[in-house]
C-alpha cells in the first residue's frame, strides 16, 4: 500500500533530525502522537503538534507524563489509528511498563527514544548512547522487540516508515533509538511523492466475530488484528492469556503465548537484520557502531588507514534483533572487532557474545556528553590491529 | 499436563459462543464464569447495573468499549461481552483517552477500583477530569487494596486498621466527589451497593452526557475490610448502608468526606455542561486555522 499523500511534505527540506522524524511519522501514518516534553526530544512533538491540525484524522495530545502518553498511544491504536510516543532516557525509563504491555497485547505502536546522556537526569542536552539495552530488556519478563538507530536526519524519515511498518508486520512495540546530535543535526531531506513510499497496513482479521479468535496465531506466529467498535466485542490483557485473549494462569498457556512473542521476532530475524557494510571484505579490523557515532568513526577509520590498516565498519541500523550471524562470520574471518559507541559496553556485549571468542573484540567507549574524538577511535583500531597480530 | 489444562487447551478452540439461557448472556462472557469475586462483593451488584444501564440506553453492545486497571475491579473488563482492555494499574483512564480520541463514535467506560484509579492513577483522573475526555469513570470504592490482601489505601477512612496500618489509619482520605468536582468532572454521583436502581440511573445519566463522568460507589468488600473493621458480613453491611446513608443531592461536595462509621451522604452532587475536549478542540482550530482545519471525527 503506497503513503496517504495527506501526511507527506514531498520536497527537498533542511531539517533536524527531531523534526525529520516527525515527518517521517506522518509519511507512514501515524495519526496519533500522545506526548510529554523532553529533552532533547520535544521538537518532535512540537512538529507534530503544528502538523497534526492540517494534516486529517492526525490528533496530537500532550499527556500528564511519561506514563499516561506511551498507554494512550496503545489505546489509540485499538481504536484504529497508528500511534507512537517520543520521549529520552528519564522519560524512557517511565515508559518501560507499557513497552511491555504492548508486547505482551501486541500492540503495534513506536517509541521514539532521543536518547541523551544518563543515568536519571544526566545530561539533558547532551547526547548519549546508553539506553540500547534498557531498550532490549528494560520492561519485566521475556518478550522481543525491534529498535533502529538512524546516523541522519535523512535516516530519522526513512527509518520512522520501516519503524512503523516493522510493528505492523509483527505486532511489536518499535525502538527508534535516536541520538541527542543525530536529533539536533540539521541536513538536507529529501521526502519522496506519496507513490513512491511502501507502507504496510494494518493487519486486520477478514475472519468474521464467531470464527476470529484474537490471539491465535496466522502461519508467521502473528496473529491478525481487530479493533474497538467492530463488532468483535473481545478482550484483550496484558495477563497471560489464551487463543480467545482470555487470562489464563497455566504453564503451558504461559509457554504457548510467550514462547511465540519471543519467536514471532527470533524465527524472523533474517528478514529483520538490517546492516550497512563499509569495506567489510579485506578488512583486518572491522568498527561496530551506529548512530551518530559511526559517523565518528568514518574519520577514525580514514586515520587508522592512513597507518596502512584495512579497515572496514559494519554499521548497524537495526540494533534489535542483533545480527549475531554475520558477527560470528566475520569473526571466524580473523578479524578483529572495535565497537564504537556512547556507552562503557552495551552492544559490545552483544559483539563479544556473537564472536565466540573467535577474535579480539575492544570498546571504544565513552559516558556521552560529546561524540568520541576520532583520535580515541583510530587508537583503538590500531590496538584491535596489533592484539589480532 | 493435567486433564484441567488439557480441557482448557482444547477449549480455546472453540470460538466463544454460548446458547442464550441467562438474561446476562447478551452481556457477560459466560464461559468466563465463575467469576473472581467474593460472595457479596459489590462489584459485581455494579456490573449488574451496568448491564441493565446499557439496556436502558440503547446503546448498541457493539459501540462499547470497557477499560479497567489492575484489582479487583480491574477484574470487570474481562467479563463483560463487549470490547474490554485489562491495562496496567492505574493507567486504564489514559488507555480510554487514547481509545476514545482514536475513535469518537465508541462509548468509553473505565470501571476500577479505588486504588487504581484514584492513589496510582490519580494523575491520569484529575487531567482526564480537567481536558473534559468525553469518558465515564466507575470507581468501586471498598476503601482497601484488596486483591493484595487488603492493604491500607488513599480512601481508607481514619481509623481503620488493615495489614499495613496496623495500628489504624492515621492518613486523611480522599474525598472523591470534592476531589472530581473541583478539576472540572461534568457529571459526579455517589452511591452504595444498596442503590441499585440510583447506580443504575446514575450510569444512565452519565453514558448519555458527553464529557468526564465520574460515579464512586461504595462497595462492600466482606472478606477483607468489613471483616477487618469487625463490620459483619456482606449482609450486615448493607443494611449497615440502608440505616446509615442519606440521599443528599444538593450536599457540597466538601461536605460529603467519609468516616468509618458515620453516615454515608450519597447522591447526584454534580451536572453540569462544559464542552469536551473534541469539542473545545474543534471549536478552537476552526477559529484559529479557519478553513485550513477540517473537524476531526476520528
Amino acid at each position: 500500500m503506497k503513503a496517504d499523500p495527506k501526511g507527506v511534505l514531498t520536497g527537498s527540506h533542511y531539517l533536524d533530525g527531531d523534526h525529520a522524524c516527525c515527518e517521517g511519522a506522518l509519511a507512514a501514518g501515524c495519526r496519533f502522537v500522545a506526548g510529554y516534553p523532553i529533552t532533547p526530544s520535544t521538537e518532535v512533538v512540537e512538529r507534530f503538534a503544528r502538523r497534526a491540525p492540517l494534516v486529517p484524522g492526525a490528533i496530537f495530545i500532550q499527556m500528564e507524563d511519561e506514563l499516561a502518553a506511551s498507554i494512550a498511544i496503545q489505546g489509540a491504536v485499538w481504536g484504529g489509528k497508528k500511534a507512537m510516543t517520543v520521549t529520552s532516557g528519564p522519560g524512557y525509563s517511565l515508559m518501560m511498563e507499557h513497552i511491555g504491555l504492548a508486547a505482551m497485547t501486541e500492540t503495534p505502536c513506536v517509541f521514539v527514544d532521543v536518547q541523551r546522556g544518563g543515568p536519571s537526569t544526566g545530561l539533558p542536552t547532551l547526547p548519549g548512547q546508553a539506553d540500547m539495552m534498557q531498550a532490549r530488556w528494560g520492561s519485566h519478563g521475556d518478550y522481543e522487540i525491534i529498535a533502529l538507530a538512524p546516523n541522519s536526519p535523512q535516516e530519522c524519515f526513512n527509518l520512522m516508515i520501516d519503524a512503523f511498518n516493522l510493528s505492523e508486520q509483527y505486532r511489536v512495540p518499535v525502538m527508534m533509538m535516536m541520538d541527542e546530535c543525530v536529533g539536533h543535526m540539521m541536513e538536507k531531506v529529501v521526502i519522496p511523492p506519496a507513490d513512491k513510499i511502501e507502507i504496510r497496513p494494518r493487519r486486520f482479521t477478514k475472519l468474521p466475530p464467531n470464527e476470529y479468535l484474537p490471539f491465535k496465531p496466522t502461519q508467521d506466529l502473528v496473529p491478525d488484528m481487530f479493533k474497538a467498535g467492530d463488532g468483535y466485542r473481545l478482550h484483550v490483557t496484558g495477563l497471560t492469556h489464551d487463543y480467545r485473549g482470555y487470562p489464563d494462569m497455566s504453564p503451558e498457556i504461559q509457554e504457548q503465548l510467550v514462547h511465540r512473542l519471543v519467536n514471532k521476532i527470533r524465527f524472523h530475524a533474517d528478514e529483520i537484520y538490517h546492516v550497512e557494510e563499509t569495506d567489510v571484505r579485506d578488512a583486518e579490523v572491522v568498527v561496530v557502531s551506529y548512530g551518530i557515532t559511526s559517523r565518528v568513526s568514518v574519520e577514525a577509520i580514514a586515520l587508522a588507514k592512513n597507518q596502512g590498516i584495512k579497515v572496514g565498519m559494519l554499521r548497524l541500523i537495526i540494533c534489535w534483533p542483533f545480527p549475531e550471524k554475520r558477527i560470528y562470520e566475520l569473526a571466524c574471518q580473523g578479524k578483529a572487532m572495535v565497537v564504537a559507541e556512547m556507552n562503557y559496553g552495551q552492544m559490545l556485549l552483544e559483539v563479544e557474545r556473537s564472536c565466540r571468542g573467535k577474535t579480539p573484540v575492544l570498546l571504544a567507549g565513552h559516558g556521552g556528553g560529546t561524540v568520541h574524538s576520532v583520535e580515541d577511535i583510530a587508537a583503538k583500531i590500531v590496538e584491535a590491529y596489533k592484539c589480532r597480530s | 499436563m493435567s486433564v484441567i489444562n488439557e480441557l482448557k487447551l482444547a477449549r480455546q478452540e472453540q470460538p466463544a459462543s454460548c446458547p442464550a439461557e441467562h438474561p446476562m448472556d447478551n452481556f457477560m462472557r459466560m464461559d468466563r464464569m465463575p467469576h473472581i469475586w467474593c460472595p457479596s462483593c459489590g462489584i459485581g451488584v455494579s456490573v449488574n447495573c451496568f448491564a441493565k444501564a446499557l439496556e436502558k440506553c440503547k446503546i448498541p453492545l457493539d459501540n462499547i468499549a470497557v477499560v479497567s486497571g489492575i484489582g479487583c475491579s480491574g477484574r470487570v473488563a474481562g467479563y463483560v461481552k463487549v470490547d474490554s482492555f485489562h491495562t496496567t494499574h492505574g493507567r486504564a483512564i489514559p488507555f480510554a483517552t487514547g481509545l476514545k480520541l482514536a475513535n469518537p463514535k465508541l462509548k468509553v467506560v473505565v470501571f476500577s477500583g479505588d486504588g487504581d484509579i484514584i492513589a496510582i492513577g490519580g494523575n491520569h483522573l484529575i487531567n482526564a477530569a480537567r481536558r473534559n475526555v468525553d469518558i465515564v469513570v466507575i470507581c468501586i470504592n471498598n476503601f482497601n487494596y484488596a486483591m493484595t490482601g487488603g492493604q491500607v489505601a488513599s480512601t481508607t477512612p481514619e481509623g481503620a486498621v488493615l495489614p499495613t496500618s496496623p495500628y489504624g489509619n492515621f492518613e486523611t482520605p480522599f474525598n472523591l466527589p470534592f476531589l472530581t468536582e473541583s478539576v472540572g468532572a461534568v457529571y459526579v454521583a455517589r452511591w452504595t451497593s444498596l442503590h441499585i436502581y440510583n447506580q443504575t440511573q446514575s450510569m444512565v445519566e452519565a453514558l448519555n452526557k458527553p464529557g468526564f463522568s465520574f460515579i464512586e460507589i461504595i462497595a462492600p468488600c466482606p472478606t477483607i475490610y468489613e471483616r477487618q473493621q469487625r463490620l459483619g458480613d456482606g449482609l450486615d453491611r448493607l443494611r449497615w448502608y440502608c440505616n446509615n446513608s442519606e440521599i443528599r443531592n444538593d450536599a457540597k461536595t466538601k461536605d460529603v468526606d467519609i468516616q468509618l462509621r458515620n453516615r454515608i451522604i450519597v447522591g447526584k452532587f454534580v451536572d453540569i455542561e462544559r464542552p469536551t475536549y473534541i469539542q473545545a478542540m474543534n471549536e478552537h482550530f476552526k477559529k484559529v486555522l479557519g478553513d485550513r482545519y477540517q473537524l476531526y471525527e476520528g
